[in-house]
């Protein structure tokens, strides 16, 4: 909570935002991985046939993404 | 720092991912197969109403990847590659956020992080979207499906990310207890409105056993739970002592820690 000061000893500094940005392509790796496990083959599609698909299929019902 | 963070966040990803396969093997295998023994049955069925009516038989489907291989290997890479890049997700939003939000510790700001992206990421979505076994959804509405559910997905993530926006602004002048219950209720208002405005989903078949859906959907509940939880605390954990102390940092980039 920001009004109630729970850590008195210790020193919150916030990381600069000129250095978190080069990192930010891994958050879009990422996000592509995370396509490729719940979308590719299915609503659209990267690589073509049906192997990645079937490959992460029971994992792709599981986490939630819409199959079939 | 944020490079050692991400790491940090990708390793964290695949403990979440090998509890998360444990988990599922354990509860979600089960409905899987259940689910494919009741779709398998409907295909006959229809392949042999169709062959009374003096149509052809259709050809057989070539099995790409058999049933104990997508049941294991293609199970644990799917969900090690979804937690490990959760992970990453979670540690870069979370360098971010530390210091942002308030004078929290890391392990608090990990914990809340878990917390939010829990419920926005999965709960919130599901609950208009439900995790769905095999034989429920029709082949040629995928798109349509996906096109909604990722709609859903990022109208939540958008409003959790507006709410604690918000709540930030309104802590001076209301107070912590208020502005989150201030916040906490626009992001309700902007969930049931999108519940509301989106189209509905109901594609479950005829006779398809209420337990095994219930069941399967209990088992993806749980799944996100662990790997939310785990990200939450045990990253919490590993950025509290690299922020706090330095610890697995070269020495020469150790933060001075101030112990009063």
């Amino acid at each position: 909570m920001s009004d109630t000061t729970i850590t008195p000893g210790i020193a919150i500094v916030p990381i600069p935002v000129r250095e978190l940005l080069p990192w930010v392509i891994f958050g879009v790796l990422a996000l592509l991985a995370i396509y490729f496990v719940g979308a590719d083959e299915g609503a659209t599609s990267i690589v073509p046939g049906m192997y990645v698909h079937e490959w992460v299929h029971d994992a792709r019902h599981l986490l939630g993404f819409p199959c079939h | 720092m944020a490079r050692t963070l991400l790491i940090r966040g990708m390793l964290v990803g695949l403990l979440a991912g090998l509890l998360v396969f444990t988990f599922a093997k354990t509860f979600g295998e089960p409905q899987v197969d259940r689910a494919i023994t009741f779709e398998t049955a409907m295909d006959e069925a229809k392949v042999k109403a169709e062959m009374a009516k003096g149509m052809p038989a259709p050809p057989d489907e070539p099995e790409l990847v058999s049933r104990p291989v997508q049941a294991s290997y293609g199970l644990a890479t799917g969900v090690f590659v979804y937690s490990a890049a959760f992970g990453g997700l979670f540690a870069l939003v979370f360098a971010f956020i530390y210091g942002r939000v308030g004078h929290l510790r890391p392990r608090a700001v990990s914990a809340l992080l878990a917390a939010g992206g829990f419920v926005a990421v999965y709960l919130v979505p599901i609950l208009k979207y439900p995790a769905n076994p095999p034989s429920i959804g029709q082949p040629d509405t995928i798109v349509f499906r996906t096109e909604i559910f990722t709609i859903m997905i990022v109208i939540s993530v958008a409003a959790m990310v507006g709410a604690a926006v918000l709540r930030q602004r309104l802590v001076p002048s209301r107070g912590a207890w208020s502005a989150t219950l201030i916040a906490a209720a626009c992001y309700a208002v902007v969930i049931i409105a999108a519940w509301l405005l989106l189209p509905p989903l109901d594609e479950t078949p005829e006779g398809f056993p209420a337990a095994v859906l219930w069941k399967f959907r209990i088992a993806s509940l749980g799944m996100q739970f662990i790997m939310w939880t785990t990200l939450g605390l045990v990253f919490g954990e590993l950025a509290d002592r690299i922020l706090t102390s330095g610890y697995g940092l070269p020495r020469a980039n150790r933060p001075r820690t101030v112990l009063h």
